[in-house]
């Protein structure tokens, strides 16, 4: 048993981490937030000069070759440092749409863009509030419909993007985003680091993914189960970073004589943080080994990651504010980015509601 | 990353297996065994003298000590293996798990030759003499004395909420060796004898009607040097020994109450419905489950750790912390899910044999075991996360001089 990353991959999230510390500190990740473009371009394309975007793509598609255990890694650090660019759409969800129901023309078509980041993809699901419900439809080589939210839906080239067909099951389309048939709006958003939009498609030139029906419904919902893994490493990369940012402030905030962080009030407030994040930690560890060995076990390892870091972000970032008072509300203080992040990461992918029946419903069915 | 056996490792566990076959009874439930009684405590002897006698007790100690000299790997299979058959595998854990790794670390050699064997088959059974009346999370204001006497020491104090004390042949025993310097100065470990006139043990009637603890009092109790563990005054060092080999030893086993409620929640049906399909129901399966789950996979990375050749740090605590709270809402859930039944502790009439009635009324007692769960957090905080500690009344202070008070009746 070794249920730990190898010296390889510990050596990659060192290099990402380094590199990211030098090139995406919060001040970068602010001239999203405040600046109106939809993502950092400077560091998306020194992020594909190393490589990033084609790590997970086969070498016979101009990618690295690499496995999902080094992308695990990578999502760690990129959650860490808040990055502001487009990854999680293009990468987890657009590419690995396409590696896994891809016909080989769709393959040899867009793989290489993606892995050399000339293109950009998003995932186009979501239509508006409530659980998914897909009601865009498609004929004859054309989807029509509205999808809202889509991340990265403005500045993406195009979308892997969920339709019924004719005979009224979901099933996966690409869908190049620069034609008359598609009207985009960025929305605004609890996170404009990263950018939302909605995409208005009439009878939009569109393919379907793969041989007929291959990425249907069941599809879909793996696609997320390895997207869900992978966004578990953003969510406890931001944990950690904003938990370690509340305890070198509360060690040095003094307040009745002494620092705050010695009062049991806060130790103990960070304590059940370390808790929190140690539980998500450790299943984003069982996803990312499920995910990488292709275990039967994915659906149910996917949820609980799933479920345990939506729960350790959303109690970290707003403990975090908490114990930095009154500073931690101001807009100066990071605070809010993690606080932000974690709002987004948490309706990425589906919410909570979602995740929790998808994580009962495989966690009843298992022997 | 991986979750495969080597060669050899496999091998074991196949040996294992086919010896649990032939010995032991394969589980159909999650019930735990009762710990409890004269009956219990012979029945966990002679399981833990059959498995030393096919060499599987203490696998990783060493071979002259009783162990089988195998890696702590090993054990981990171990472990897995056993939790699929009913046994008594974990009820002498505070004596072999606590109390043989001081040993091993501060016996003299012939100590450890002639204790920790015995130890290993349970024909000696041990416990652990830390906490006192006035001296619970504050462990080291401990009050218990052992004073020099030629070859021996004496004890006189009292100790509480010792665990299988009644049944116990000896004993770990903090004391206080000098209450002139100050308090985590004074201590000295001992090996003790229990079955001697100057011991006297009382069990403790608990809420739950149970009697797992017991006071120890000490009357002149004998000690020889020779069972001192470490240096005079050097106590404290081995009491975090046994602490720290604590919370290793009780990271797998801990109790968390959710393999019982998953059983339940799989077979119960209430008015004709089954409470599976009940949203409420499936929430709170969903937050457990994610817990329960991130328990076991931090259990498999720490193992991961040690095997590599470190050490099980603080962060051992968070199953303990997160165990016991877990056990105790689960057990509050299931008696209002099942309406005003839920308060019928019988163990027909009760949903496995009452177990959640059991578990509610014994559930505030695992939060305070081993260390409360204020206690849990003051550790993940101040020795994981490294905040400061709080500033201490009694710091600096000789023993004699630090005020004490107790209402505890």
């Amino acid at each position: 048993m070794n249920f730990e990353f190898s010296e390889e991959q510990q050596f990659i999230r060192e290099q990402a981490r380094s590199f990211l510390a030098r090139e995406c500190s919060t001040a970068a990740v602010r001239e999203i937030l405040d600046g109106g473009q939809p993502f950092h371009r400077p560091l998306w394309e020194k992020m594909v000069g190393l490589g990033w975007t084609a790590m997970a793509i086969p070498e016979e598609h101009g990618g690295l070759g690499l496995g999902y255990l080094e992308l695990c890694v990578i999502a760690e650090e990129l959650g860490r440092a808040l990055a502001p660019v487009p990854f999680s759409s293009s990468v987890y969800l657009a590419t690995e749409a396409i590696k896994r129901w891809g016909s080989p023309e769709q393959k040899a078509a867009y793989l290489p863009g993606l892995a050399s980041g000339e293109l950009i993809g998003c995932f186009a699901h979501a239509e508006g509030p409530g659980l998914p419900a897909v009601n865009a439809t498609s004929s004859e080589g054309s989807v029509s419909g509205c999808k809202l939210p889509v991340a990265d839906g403005d500045s993406a080239d195009f979308a892997v993007l969920s339709a019924r067909g004719a005979d009224q099951a979901v099933q996966l389309f690409l869908v190049d985003l620069e034609q008359p048939g598609v009207t985009r709006e960025t929305l605004t958003s609890m996170d404009p680091s990263r950018s939302q939009a909605r995409l208005d498609l009439q009878q939009a030139s569109a393919q379907p993914l793969g041989a007929a029906a291959a990425a249907d419904e069941e599809a879909i919902n793996t696609l997320l189960d390895g997207a869900a893994v992978l966004l578990a490493f953003e969510q406890i990369g931001g944990c950690q970073a904003a938990m370690d940012s509340g305890i070198a402030y509360t060690k040095q905030r003094y307040a009745f004589g002494r620092p705050i962080a010695s009062f049991q009030a806060i130790k103990h407030k960070f304590a059940d943080m370390f808790v929190a994040l140690e539980l998500a930690r450790s299943n984003a560890y069982y996803g990312a080994w499920a995910l990488s060995s292709d275990s039967p076990d994915l659906p149910l390892a996917a949820a609980t990651a799933r479920v345990s870091a939506t729960d350790a972000y959303y109690l970290i970032s707003k403990e975090n504010i908490q114990a930095h008072g009154g500073m931690g509300f101001t807009w100066e203080f990071d605070c809010h980015l993690y606080y932000r992040r974690a709002q987004l990461l948490s309706s990425q992918l589906g919410t909570m509601p979602w995740w929790k029946e998808r994580l009962v419903s495989n966690l009843l069915h298992a022997a | 990353m991986d979750f495969k056996d080597t060669p050899e490792l496999a091998k074991f566990r196949q040996e294992v297996r086919t010896w649990l076959d032939a010995n032991a009874e394969r589980r159909t439930d999650n019930l735990n065994m009762g710990m409890e009684g004269e009956e219990a405590h012979l029945a966990g002897k002679a399981w833990y003298r059959k498995k030393a006698e096919a060499g599987f007790a203490c696998l990783t100690w060493p071979k002259e000590y009783g162990g089988a000299g195998l890696t702590s790997l090993h054990d981990v299979v171990w472990t897995q293996e056993v939790a699929n058959y009913r046994t008594r595998d974990a009820q002498f854990v505070i004596g072999i798990g606590n109390c043989g790794p001081a040993i091993m670390h501060f016996a003299n050699e012939e100590a450890k030759r002639e204790l920790l064997p015995r130890m290993a088959s349970a024909e000696d059974v041990w416990c652990q003499l830390f906490s006192e009346p006035s001296a619970g999370s504050d462990v080291a204001g401990l009050r218990t004395s052992a004073v020099r006497d030629g070859d021996n020491w004496k004890l006189n104090g009292q100790k509480i909420w010792t665990s299988g004390a009644l049944y116990s042949d000896y004993g770990v025993v903090l004391t206080r060796t000098d209450p002139d310097v100050s308090k985590y100065k004074g201590l000295t470990m001992f090996m003790l004898d229990m079955r001697q006139p100057g011991v006297e043990v009382r069990p403790i009637r608990q809420m739950d009607g149970g009697q797992h603890f017991n006071e120890v009092f000490f009357n002149d109790a004998i000690v020889p040097d020779d069972y001192r563990l470490g240096e005079v005054g050097g106590g404290w060092t081995g009491a975090l020994t046994v602490l720290m080999s604590e919370r290793l030893a009780i990271s797998g086993i801990q109790p968390t109450g959710f393999p019982q409620f998953l059983d339940l929640v799989r077979q119960l049906e209430l008015n004709g419905e089954a409470v599976a399909q009940d949203p409420v129901v499936r929430d709170r399966l969903a937050t457990w489950y994610s817990q329960y789950a991130g328990l076991q996979a931090a259990n498999k990375r720490m193992l991961t750790a040690v095997a590599k050749g470190g050490i099980a740090g603080a962060e051992a605590s968070l199953g303990k912390l997160v165990g016991a709270v877990m056990n105790q809402e689960i057990a509050n859930f299931v008696c209002q899910l099942l309406g005003q039944a839920g308060i019928v502790q019988d163990p027909v009439l009760s949903p496995q044999q009452a177990h959640f009635q059991q578990a509610v009324l014994f559930g505030p007692g695992i939060r305070l075991a081993g260390g409360t769960d204020e206690v849990m957090r003051n550790i993940l905080a101040e020795q994981v996360l490294g905040l400061p500690q709080e500033p201490r009344a009694d710091k600096g202070m000789p023993f004699r001089d630090i005020p004490t008070g107790n209402s505890g009746g």
